[in-house]
């Protein structure tokens, strides 16, 4: 098989997957009391899971949308780092380069990575991109359309599915010692906070705490 | 209300990322930037976690989300798929709440 064979069978097949993942988000968001057009509007504008995630999230949970966009943007900040580590990869300028950056994620970012040479590396970026794009406003719509049409959400348990997705997105971080400190101080955290605070303000509460660690710490 | 979150939030995740692309590559090279900005992702996440196990509005409750969770985790433990994690959870509260 050619390399962009073999990239082209990844990439559908991560896009195959995420399609999956974004029919949860469709139904969490819908489920949420986010309407059917900004669910869509969602994913394709801000196109990055966890951040639509957290926006929904919020919003379901009786925060506001403020709380909400400001938790999305700070999990957004690691697509920062992504692009810093493709832009010499991808070697995009003009309008090319505002294409390419909506297309900066976890995904599309390690299928680039990934691979030794640079040409591949571009194919890997944009093929993973395309077709991750596509299914993932498809999966969405579905997502959507499918939770609208059931009157009471929870009946089929709905509103346990926003705590699973957060720990299924959070699951691939921990795997050593420190960010799972972090996350169990952060769970333990945003439980003492929540009954002070209005909903969503423990979460910036806790971006806070955690940049102010990061920073501090010395290695 | 929403709509005007929407369009703001994703206004932003669209700007990080093209920054990243943009910025003078030394700026965000700095070691303490690439350490910290990872963590953000792990601590707010597992915060949404706990708020959405353990609340419903400003009040922390009991109730069956936590058996949800406690069968996501073991999900994603045997590193089931996202939707097999999400699936599982959902129907674990739908069917404890028909018994």
């Amino acid at each position: 098989m050619s390399p962009e064979r073999a990239i082209l069978r990844d990439a559908l097949g991560i896009a195959i997957a995420s399609g999956a993942y974004a029919i949860s988000f469709g139904a969490i968001s819908t489920a949420a009391g986010v309407s059917l057009l900004q669910t869509c509007a969602l994913s394709v504008l801000m196109f990055t899971g966890a951040s639509q995630f957290a926006l929904v999230g919020v919003i379901g949970a009786g925060g506001s949308v403020w709380a909400g966009a400001a938790t999305a943007a700070l999990l957004g900040s690691r697509n920062a780092l992504y692009g810093v580590r493709l832009s010499t990869l991808l070697g995009v300028r003009g309008a090319r380069r505002v294409a390419a950056a909506h297309f900066v994620i976890d995904e599309t970012t390690a299928m680039a990575i990934a691979r030794d040479d640079p040409r591949q590396s571009r194919y890997a970026f944009w093929a993973t991109g395309f077709a991750l794009f596509v299914f993932w406003n498809v999966g969405t719509l579905i997502g959507a359309l499918a939770t609208q049409a059931i009157p009471n959400p929870k009946v089929f348990g709905l509103d346990a599915a926003p705590p699973a997705a957060f720990l299924a997105l959070l699951a691939p971080r921990l795997r050593s010692r420190e960010p799972l400190a972090i996350a169990l101080a952060s769970a333990a955290a945003a439980i003492v906070l929540l009954p002070f605070v209005p909903a969503g303000v423990p979460l910036l509460v806790i971006a806070v705490l955690v940049a102010l660690y990061g920073v501090m710490r010395r290695r | 209300m929403i709509w005007a979150g929407v369009l703001i939030a994703s206004a932003a995740c669209y700007g990080l990322k093209l920054a990243g692309l943009s910025l003078p590559e030394s700026w965000l090279r700095d070691a303490r930037l690439q350490r910290t900005v990872p963590l953000i992702p792990v601590a707010l996440l597992a915060a949404l976690v706990a708020i959405q196990t353990f609340s419903t509005g400003q009040h922390l409750v009991l109730d069956v989300r936590v058996v949800s969770l406690g069968v996501a985790i073991i999900a994603v433990a045997l590193r089931a798929p996202f939707l097999v994690v999400v699936v599982a959870a959902s129907a674990t509260a739908a069917l404890i709440r028909l018994i």
